[in-house]
């Protein structure tokens, strides 16, 4: 059978709480992260991604005590990233109780990170993270949280990523993040068809259609999403069912 | 067991959630004598196997598994109770149980590694794994392969390759899936491990 295909609530993080906005932008309050977590895991939500949206330096401390609390109250798999800059990172993550780490910035900057860390932690506990724009009809890989673009072509730079040792791939449109008018499905399906390792989508979902779409035509493995869970519009639970019965295999 | 890589902290999280006491140890004469041992493990067969042989902890294993004494192995944990794998030539595991581990042979165009959630179908009712299919959180591009279907606990199939999601021996019990990563019934599995009958 083929593998059943995951949803994955995200909880970004800034000093020790859940925030969300449009685009990275206008944070607001969204509650605690392990509360948040544990609520999302007992509707059926088959992993957690926490990023840190603030990623400064010094903030690793505040990011390795969320993710201490947040390990404790789930039994489902944890992914953890942003601002994550070296191999001492990931560790201290794993040891705090991160499943997987996903890198961002650090690994553009320098892609041999990424062969470290598979050598180090073994290649299930690195995910690459994508903030792609499309810029003049091409999707391009932008770094810092979206905030300077480059103009590597995203696919021609995960192909690259995956051939070093990134055993997942997280791609994020932030071009829809946060905007809920659906996610990114042409580039999610050109790089899940041309990569061998999971795609999670993200970015964009407004409702359990998007979450339908970008799993069918789009070809993501599994979906992420944030605003539609925060804001109580849609539980996981609500969402699997729509998924099941629209013929998408879910864990129920 | 401390084998390093393995994200031994969400073990640990998982039993005290469960209220059973456990701690980490590198010790053979620890592992020879605890009521319960757990083997977890992510990362490369043929490290792990040279850090437990350097450290005495395979000879203690072997032990505990001739003695009939219970042991849980988690993913490689699992892996490593078999006689050799593919992934690391010349390297030797526990070979409490004949056969040898090799890479995931699954249908062009589906993704290794097996990451993700699937089905876990027992082939009896096992005092672990219980009697009904259960879904578990899976990560890993190699399979073991025992020689001997009579080991095989319970199966899974992902993309076309069915291979072994538990294995038994007496009373050692490996799962190539993260129990404690597979919610409500990878807590159930462990507390039976924990609390069960010797």
């Amino acid at each position: 059978m083929s593998l059943i295909r995951r949803i994955i609530p995200c909880l970004d993080v800034q000093s020790g709480r859940v925030v969300k906005g449009v685009r990275f932008q206008d944070l607001q309050d969204k509650g605690d992260p392990a509360a948040l977590a544990a609520a999302y895991e007992a509707q059926g939500a088959d992993e957690i991604a926490v990023l840190d949206v603030a990623a400064t330096p010094t903030g690793l401390q505040t990011q390795r005590t969320v993710v201490e609390a947040v390990g404790r109250a789930l039994s489902i798999p944890l992914m953890v990233g942003g601002g994550v800059r070296t191999l001492a990172d990931m560790g201290a993550l794993l040891e705090s109780g991160a499943d997987k780490v996903a890198v961002n910035t650090a690994a553009v900057l320098r892609p041999s990170l990424l062969a470290e860390a598979e050598k180090a932690f073994g290649r299930q506990f690195v995910v690459l993270s994508v903030d792609a724009l499309r810029r003049d009809g091409a999707w391009v890989v932008t770094t810092r949280g979206g905030r300077d673009a480059t103009s590597r072509p995203a696919l021609d730079w995960i192909r690259e990523a995956v051939d070093l040792g990134a055993g997942e791939v997280l791609l994020n449109a932030i071009d829809a993040d946060g905007t809920g008018g659906g996610y990114a499905c042409d580039i999610t399906a050109s790089i899940s068809e041309a990569v061998g390792v999971p795609v999670i989508a993200s970015g964009g979902a407004g409702g359990p259609e998007d979450i339908l779409k970008v799993l069918t035509a789009g070809k993501a493995d599994a979906a992420l999403a944030a605003s539609i869970f925060h804001d109580g519009r849609w539980t996981v639970g609500a969402v699997k069912r729509y998924l099941s019965e629209q013929g998408v295999s879910v864990r129920c | 067991m401390a084998t390093g890589h393995a994200n031994v902290r969400s073990l640990l999280n998982a039993f005290e959630r469960l209220g059973v006491d456990a701690g980490l140890t590198a010790d053979p004469e620890t592992v020879r004598r605890a009521g319960r041992v757990v083997l977890p493990g992510v990362g490369a067969f043929g490290a792990v196997a040279a850090r437990l042989e350097q450290g005495g902890l395979m000879q203690a294993l072997r032990e505990r598994v001739a003695a009939g004494r219970p042991l849980l192995g988690i993913c490689l944990g699992l892996q490593l109770l078999l006689e050799a794998s593919e992934e690391s030539p010349g390297a030797r595991g526990l070979g409490a149980v004949s056969g040898t581990v090799t890479r995931l042979a699954v249908q062009a165009g589906a993704k290794v590694p097996h990451m993700g959630w699937n089905l876990v179908e027992p082939v009896g009712a096992d005092p672990v794994l219980g009697a009904k299919p259960f879904h578990a959180y899976f990560v890993h591009s190699y399979a073991a392969r025992p020689a001997a279907s009579g080991d095989v606990a319970a199966w899974c199939d992902y993309a076309g390759d069915r291979f072994p999601a538990a294995i038994r021996r007496g009373a050692a019990v490996a799962v190539q899936f993260h129990p404690e990563r597979s919610g409500p019934a990878g807590l159930a599995l462990l507390e039976r491990f924990a609390k069960g009958s010797p």
